[in-house]
């Protein structure tokens, strides 16, 4: 019988491109429904996908959100190799595989009467999204909500509308920093972490998220203990090379754990010691 | 007359900092102003005065030779522009440009220098606010360097 478990969740079933929204040079949106139309399953924000290209890879990629219009998991995607490259040539109608939704999401019952801090680098703010969508519908039952995004480029942030609507409509305290940018560029340039000593929160009644690149991550977790938030109260996504995404083929083993499977979330306090090893 | 005193006395860059200090530090400030786009400073100049930032935006950019303008880092309010000099040879390392009106405070470095020159006690207390603020220069400009953002290679 685990066997046949094991069959099934290592199956890819087809999922429909129902659109694709292009976010920016490199990176872009997959709406994705069943192959008939329907709405995919739910799904903890957080959590990822093994999307598929027929005869050339599977990647795991994080749900970015819920199509409004079509009920669609979002699948925001920067192209980086040779499957996301296939999947970034994919257009509205074609076929993809997909397994998941797999692993831990964001602990937001935990931070409801809390401030909340949302850290975000690069395309990190796409596993975020879904997480600041819950925290934008129940926004009364949150204290202080703080978005710091950091990218490389004015070209390259992502979900600008959107950023504006959390800022406008929702009392989010956003605040955006690139690492480099040209003199047409107003706003701020340095790194994300710099942004946290320009915003306000109470750090004993606040949990964090942070998603990004792990350097990125590291440095993140170092200023926001700085400023008095506590370990256990910090959360990060983790990423390393997925495969089979259930804990079975052990190419994201990370210390005692699974990425795929305990992970990507992880409580910050219990895999710190795991980070500094630098041979896992 | 009212001093700057009162404000820099709250002002964390100056928190703990001996009273006999605070008003020597005070002697040697005074409010100024920079419309946007106005340069603060430009490379290679003399650095002789460094800055509080109270409202505004100041870019600090590099202008290569025979390429754009590139920003390295906004300094925001409440945040210290320049640290030159105190660090010889006492030149700017970089332009910085007021990004839109901005309103600080400004120090005679000059003058502070010697101050420290002949008060020890002074100038560990000033290097001690100083070098975090290097510090965490140097590692944001680290972060940069690793261009966490860009693909993987």
């Amino acid at each position: 019988m685990e066997s046949v478990q094991r069959q099934n969740v290592m199956l890819p079933s087809p999922y429909r491109v129902h659109r694709v929204h292009r976010e920016t040079e490199d990176t872009f949106t997959l709406e994705l429904t069943g192959k008939d139309g329907a709405a995919p399953s739910e799904f903890i924000p957080g959590q990822f996908n093994m999307l598929y290209a027929f005869g050339i890879g599977e990647v795991p990629i994080s749900i970015s959100g819920r199509s409004e219009s079509s009920g669609g998991w979002l699948q925001t995607i920067r192209e980086v190799g040779t499957v996301t490259r296939a999947l970034h040539r994919m257009k509205r109608g074609g076929v993809l595989g997909l397994r998941g939704p797999f692993g831990t999401g964001w602990p937001i019952e935990e931070a409801q009467g809390n401030d909340i801090v949302f850290m975000a680098g690069g395309i990190g703010l796409a596993p975020l999204r879904p997480a600041l969508h819950v925290v934008q519908s129940k926004r009364d039952q949150f204290g202080e909500v703080v978005l710091l995004y950091g990218a490389r480029t004015p070209e390259s942030l992502l979900f600008e509308k959107e950023r504006e609507l959390w800022r406008a409509k929702f009392g989010v305290q956003v605040k955006v920093t690139v690492d480099a940018a040209g003199r047409e560029w107003k706003r701020n340039v340095g790194v994300v972490t710099s942004l946290v000593e320009r915003t306000s929160f109470d750090p004993d009644h606040t949990v964090a998220f942070i998603c990004g690149p792990e350097v990125m991550m590291r440095f993140s977790v170092a200023e926001l203990k700085q400023s008095g938030i506590p370990e256990d109260k910090i959360y990060i996504s983790m990423e390393r090379n997925m495969k089979c995404a259930v804990g079975f083929c052990g190419h994201c083993q990370f210390g005692p754990t699974f990425i795929c499977k305990d992970g990507p979330v992880f409580r910050y306090d219990r895999i710190r010691r795991f980070l500094a090893v630098r041979e896992i | 007359m009212e001093t700057l005193e009162p404000i820099l006395s709250k002002h964390p860059f100056f928190k703990g900092l001996d009273k006999a200090y605070l008003e020597l530090v005070t002697g040697c400030a005074k409010n100024v102003r920079f419309d946007a786009g106005q340069f603060i400073f430009r490379q290679h100049e003399d650095a002789d005065v460094f800055y509080i930032i109270r409202q505004g935006k100041v870019a600090l950019e590099l202008s290569p030779p025979g390429r754009a303008p590139v920003t390295l880092q906004t300094i925001n309010e409440e945040e210290i522009l320049g640290w030159a000099w105190l660090v010889p040879p006492y030149h700017w390392r970089c332009d910085a440009q007021a990004l839109e009106l901005t309103r600080a405070i400004a120090f005679d470095g000059k003058c502070l220098r010697n101050k420290c020159m002949e008060d020890h006690s002074l100038g560990f207390e000033l290097l001690n606010r100083l070098l975090p603020v290097i510090g965490k220069r140097m590692e944001a400009t680290q972060l940069q360097l690793m261009d966490v953002y860009g693909a993987k290679k």
